[in-house]
């Protein structure tokens, strides 16, 4: 039981992975990105959508599908899809100088608006009885598990029997941690969001980083959406399913102190604690709900400990959530 | 030898949408010298170096390097004409470290930190620098982290240098090391540029003097066939007598004693550390001092907004004459006391006024407590705001403009007309005249003398050594929140302040060697 509680944490956590990695990376060029629960959403629909046309393409028959292209056109779409959210926000923050907070809040409701009228309309179209999608035949391509390994028992059920989604969200997570804190892109982009004036000065491209490490975010955390909808709802799309996973992976940011490595090991404990409570006896339908809020207790007590430690690199960007326009005096 | 010309500027002009920024500047600066930017606040000289540095971009004119026509649209540009800005503003990032800031943004081959470190150190060995480039900036002081500015632009390899006001934080010995630096630099052929009003340093440092009043470029002259007063005529336009006038204080009576008292901030680290003094009647009392060495805490602690740790403020009412403690008071209960202190923060847009109120309801916000009516009288602070507008000659399309659009000189002459018109006892300025120009100045000078003529005790600290020293009856030098001297405006001198600025900071090294 113990394995399965483990697993269990790692697959609710690696949307959440994908999503704070995104928003780490778009937070470290000063954009404190509130739209990522509707990007994250987006990334979803998006992906659903591709993989609906397509299997509608292979008429529906797994043995016409072929595996590649299964997986490969839900992650295109899927990155598509959040990439215009990502484009979207940095022309209104950026280019427009909008206020990053209310920007972000409208997308959020944009995206689950628009994912809410892609997949009712998906709905509608297969006349299903059902409020859901089923694209189960994706799914299990999605799943499709190392045929060997995960025969190895406990430490093998923990380590490989995941599907490929989770190792790509740790190898990003560990790529960009790497990209952060050891190259000079890393170096240009943290300056971006700790002292934008500073960075401009020293020849660095501003706009650029703030729209690439924005929409790189995007897509990135469109990807926990996807991996949410194909893995962990084994391709089953049902409107406002996702739940508040968005606003966890902000939260997450918060408690990797910034830091995408971090993010990993925070992702899996959030995952276990969002799921302690179907493994905890004689719990009632309100104390369920009470445990529900572990995660967002810890962050909370995250912010409490770091904020009385004053320790200044486990603070946010500089400036963050604030607006760079050259010219303005 | 023939000198060779750096950089040349040929009718550059700029505007903020209608303000005219720089209008038709013509200025060369040669290899192997330095030249001086002298021209008050808002004529235009950061934005001309602005241009230079790639910052902004001119709207007419042409700049030449080294003879040849440049196009520098971005900073990147400045880079590669090995053009370097440093800034009066120092634009590094808190926690990188030294190195890192000074690597950040170079596009060459691989980033290997090791190895810039070993070459900022080698360049620190050449100008005889002082700096760690492990250590983290926030960590730094203000001339260390000017060191940093300065290693950046050498790094990246640069032979024209721009110094936008670089000596308005050091004390004087800093000052006298970075002049120390930037003559090595000027032997080794390099063409330095620096911004600056201050005249003495025009005349002690620099080979010739370029002139801009307004945004135009009114002329340039060697150093060595000028003078203070010839300087001044040409940035003002007129002339001006420059000494501040000083009038013995009249029957100095004791206002208010600050009585060993000790704060400490938020992460626990003492600020003000057993601070003991008088300030009397009829007299100004400068403070003097590093900034950040406890000047804001000091004046927020007599202003109630400080809690103190220990010790006690007394203020002695010049009606009654009785002492009265402030200690542990809110503003509020300070004003109901009958006490009269008037406050003008460092801070003005922060602390002493609101930017986006106008003037009137600025002035409100000392009076909003008057009277029992529901709604707001208007018509006297009106009255008031009018009357300061007209007495200090405050430039502003109208009463109801938001304090925020006023230029600074006109936000501090607001602020300062605020507070005198309250008729205090207790006058607290700090760093009233950062930002204003030189009548500007003047004026706010003789509302302070004006004030202790009617008996007011002054507290004003200030940044500009030589003004405390013609102005202040006594100074007082704050080094890291202790009293490191009381000394006497009239026979002190700029080297014996300095040395008990860096005094407090001296001893606390050998504090922690020994």
């Amino acid at each position: 039981m113990i394995i399965q509680f483990i697993c269990r944490a790692i697959l609710l956590g690696v949307p959440l992975l994908y999503g704070s990695t995104g928003e780490i990376i778009t937070e470290k060029s000063g954009h404190l990105n509130l739209g990522i629960p509707g990007i994250m959403y987006v990334g979803a629909i998006s992906g659903v959508v591709g993989s609906f046309l397509y299997e509608n393409a292979c008429g529906n028959d797994i043995a016409n599908m072929n595996a590649f292209l299964a997986v490969i056109i839900p992650l295109l779409c899927s990155i598509a899809g959040s990439v215009i959210m990502g484009l979207i926000y940095s022309f209104l923050t950026v280019t427009l100088h909008a206020n990053q907070n209310v920007t972000g809040l409208a997308l959020t409701t944009f995206g689950v608006g628009l994912g809410n009228f892609l997949g009712a309309s998906l709905i509608s179209i297969t006349k299903s009885e059902l409020p859901s999608i089923a694209l189960t035949k994706t799914s299990s391509f999605f799943v499709a598990k190392l045929p060997f390994l995960s025969n190895l028992g406990g430490i093998g059920a923990i380590l490989f029997s995941h599907d490929f989604m989770t190792y790509l969200a740790i190898a990003i997570a560990l790529v960009t941690s790497f990209i952060i804190s050891r190259t000079r892109v890393g170096l240009n982009l943290r300056a971006v969001g700790e002292n934008p004036a500073t960075a401009d000065a020293a020849g660095i491209n501003v706009v650029k980083y703030r729209y690439l490490s924005t929409c790189i975010g995007s897509a990135v955390a469109g990807l926990g959406g996807l991996q949410y909808v194909m893995a962990y709802a084994s391709g089953v799309w049902s409107n406002n399913a996702f739940g508040d996973r968005g606003w966890m992976a902000i939260a997450l940011v918060i408690f990797a102190l910034w830091k995408p490595s971090f993010a990993i090991v925070g992702s899996f404990l959030f995952g276990a604690l969002c799921n302690a409570n179907n493994y905890v006896q004689g719990l009632g339908t309100e104390t369920q709900e009470l445990f529900k809020m572990l995660p967002y207790v810890v962050t909370i007590l995250v912010l409490i400990i770091t904020s009385m430690r004053k320790k200044r690199e486990h603070q946010p960007p500089g400036s963050l959530g604030l607006n760079y326009f050259r010219e303005d005096r | 030898m023939k000198k060779q010309p750096a950089i040349e500027l040929k009718n550059i002009t700029k505007r903020f949408g209608k303000v005219v920024a720089n209008k038709n500047v013509n200025l060369t600066a040669y290899r192997g010298e330095i030249l001086s930017i002298l021209g008050e606040n808002g004529s235009g000289k950061t934005t001309l170096m602005n241009m230079i540095s790639g910052i902004y971009f001119p709207d007419e004119g042409q700049i030449f390097i080294d003879e040849k026509e440049a196009v520098i649209a971005s900073p990147k540009d400045a880079f590669d004409y090995k053009i370097g800005m440093i800034h009066q503003h120092f634009k590094l990032v808190d926690v990188f470290s030294a190195a890192e800031n000074v690597v950040l943004g170079i596009e060459d081959g691989k980033y290997n930190l090791k190895e810039s470190v070993k070459e900022i150190k080698k360049i620190s060995e050449q100008y005889g620098f002082d700096i760690v480039p492990e250590k983290k900036i926030y960590t730094m002081s203000v001339s260390e982290k000017q060191t940093v500015e300065i290693m950046k632009v050498l790094y990246r390899g640069a032979d024209i240098l721009i110094l936008d006001e670089p000596t308005a934080v050091l004390t004087p010995q800093e000052t006298e090391k970075l002049f120390a630096v930037l003559r090595r630099m000027r032997d080794d052929g390099k063409c330095i540029i620096i911004i600056t009003h201050k005249l003495h340093e025009v005349l002690s440092l620099s080979d010739r003097v370029s002139v801009l009043r307004k945004g135009e470029y009114i002329g340039t002259v060697n150093t060595a066939e000028t003078n203070e007063a010839q300087l001044t005529e040409m940035m003002v336009g007129k002339k001006i007598a420059l000494n501040i006038k000083r009038d013995d204080p009249k029957d100095a009576e004791e206002r208010l004693t600050v009585n060993s008292i000790t704060c400490v901030d938020r992460s626990g680290a003492t600020v003000l550390d057993n601070v003991s003094f008088t300030a009397k009647s009829g007299e100004i009392l400068g403070i003097a001092g590093i900034a950040g060495s406890g000047q804001r805490e000091l004046l927020e602690s007599i202003a109630g907004l400080q809690r103190l740790e220990y010790g006690d403020i007394f203020y002695f009412d010049p009606k009654t004459g009785k002492k009265e403690s402030l200690r542990d008071k809110t503003p509020i209960q300070i004003r109901n006391m009958g006490v009269r202190l008037s406050f003008v923060p460092e801070d003005r847009l922060g602390m002493g006024l609101v930017g986006n109120m106008d003037i009137v309801d600025n002035m409100m916000l000392r009076s909003y407590t008057k009277g029992n009516s529901l709604f707001l009288k208007r018509k006297q602070p009106k009255d008031l705001a009018l009357k300061i507008i007209n007495d200090l000659e405050v430039v502003t399309p109208g009463v109801s403009t938001p304090v925020r659009r006023l230029s600074g000189g006109n936000v501090q002459k607001v602020l300062v007309g605020r507070e005198i018109a309250a008729s205090p006892t207790v006058l607290m300025v700090a760093y009233p005249v950062r930002g204003l120009d030189i009548n500007s100045s003047y004026m706010i000078y003789n509302l302070l003398n004006e004030q202790k003529a009617k008996g007011v005790a002054v507290i004003f600290v200030g940044e500009d050594l030589d003004v405390l020293i013609e102005l202040c009856d006594k100074i007082m030098v704050i080094g890291s929140g202790r009293i490191t001297g009381i000394v006497d405006g009239r026979t002190t001198s700029k080297e014996e302040i300095g040395l008990l600025m860096t005094k407090a900071k001296d001893e606390g090294k050998e504090k922690n060697n020994g």
